[in-house]
């Protein structure tokens, strides 16, 4: 279970994606890294998504697509000049299709130092059972 | 040579080929530039995390993106020009019943160093980590401050 040696990070430039709509402000749009896991229960998202304040986020649930916004606001103050800049700033956008029924009254969003964490509950008749077949 | 086998290639001046090649390649990389909006030939460090570097008369700002990085993982240390950031991105496992559909997001060390264009007041110096962005500000040493000149009228 325990690790000896931790893998040292890589890396990974941030992908961007195509507007679907014409934008009314301008920006970069990057899709986030997502954990996408599921227990009998629930399924889970994790995503980075750092610089979203939870005012900027929109987390929607509707006909069985999942979709995740938020916006950065620029971080840099006035008369900053750009010295070195090695990664852009922008909205993320990311979608995804929900195979099961999600319970939607019952979502809960926690936003934690750039990562939000996504819990959504399936709808009771959808957990499986076990079932019996009958020989006769 | 493979340029034979091609006849429909365009002549080549065969004196330097090599001056032909580089010539295409810096036609590409303007072609690429005009795409991306930024300069091929400043590619990033490649060492995690990226990091911006501004400036304005007072100070410097390094920022860098460490989603889920909590403050005491990381650790932040300044010499007189430059300026290290390592630690560690601790990503906890999960219900062992879990059953995975992406895992996108990666855990593990890492350790960066930053060389600023100029002295800095390492006394100074805060750091500052929301939303999972570190912020750092750098103020200037008075030496590397610029100075307004003025100009004496005889």
């Amino acid at each position: 279970m325990a690790e000896t040696e931790t893998k040292a990070l890589r890396v990974k430039e941030k992908r961007g994606v195509p507007a679907v709509a014409e934008r009314t402000r301008p920006g970069p749009t990057f899709t986030p890294a997502v954990d996408i896991f599921e227990t009998d229960r629930e399924i889970t998202l994790v995503a980075d998504i750092p610089g979203v304040k939870a005012d900027n986020l929109l987390i929607d649930v509707r006909d069985n697509v999942l979709t995740l916004a938020g916006e950065v606001e620029a971080p840099e103050g006035q008369g900053e000049v750009d010295v070195l800049r090695e990664y852009d700033t922008g909205k993320y956008l990311r979608e995804f299709t929900l195979s099961e029924m999600i319970d939607q009254s019952k979502i809960e969003a926690e936003l934690k130092e750039g990562v939000l964490r996504l819990t959504l509950p399936k709808v009771e008749a959808v957990s499986p059972r076990k079932v019996k077949v009958n020989v006769e | 040579m493979i340029l034979r086998r091609l006849p429909n290639l365009p002549r080549l001046d065969w004196r330097d080929p090599f001056e032909e090649l580089e010539r295409m390649r810096r036609q590409m990389d303007r072609l690429f530039e005009g795409l991306s909006g930024r300069l091929l030939s400043e590619p990033t460090a490649g060492v995690f995390p990226l990091v911006n570097v501004t400036e304005s008369s007072d100070n410097y700002y390094v920022r860098a993106e460490l989603p889920g990085v909590k403050s005491g993982d990381m650790d932040i240390s300044v010499t007189g020009t430059s300026l290290s950031i390592s630690g560690e991105r601790k990503i906890p496992p999960e219900d062992e019943k879990a059953n995975y559909h992406r895992r996108e997001r990666e855990a593990g060390k890492f350790s960066r160093m930053i060389n600023l264009p100029g002295q800095i007041d390492t006394s100074k110096v805060e750091a500052r980590c929301t939303d999972g962005v570190l912020s750092i500000v750098l103020p200037k040493s008075e030496a590397a401050k610029p100075k307004q000149i003025t100009i004496k009228t005889s």
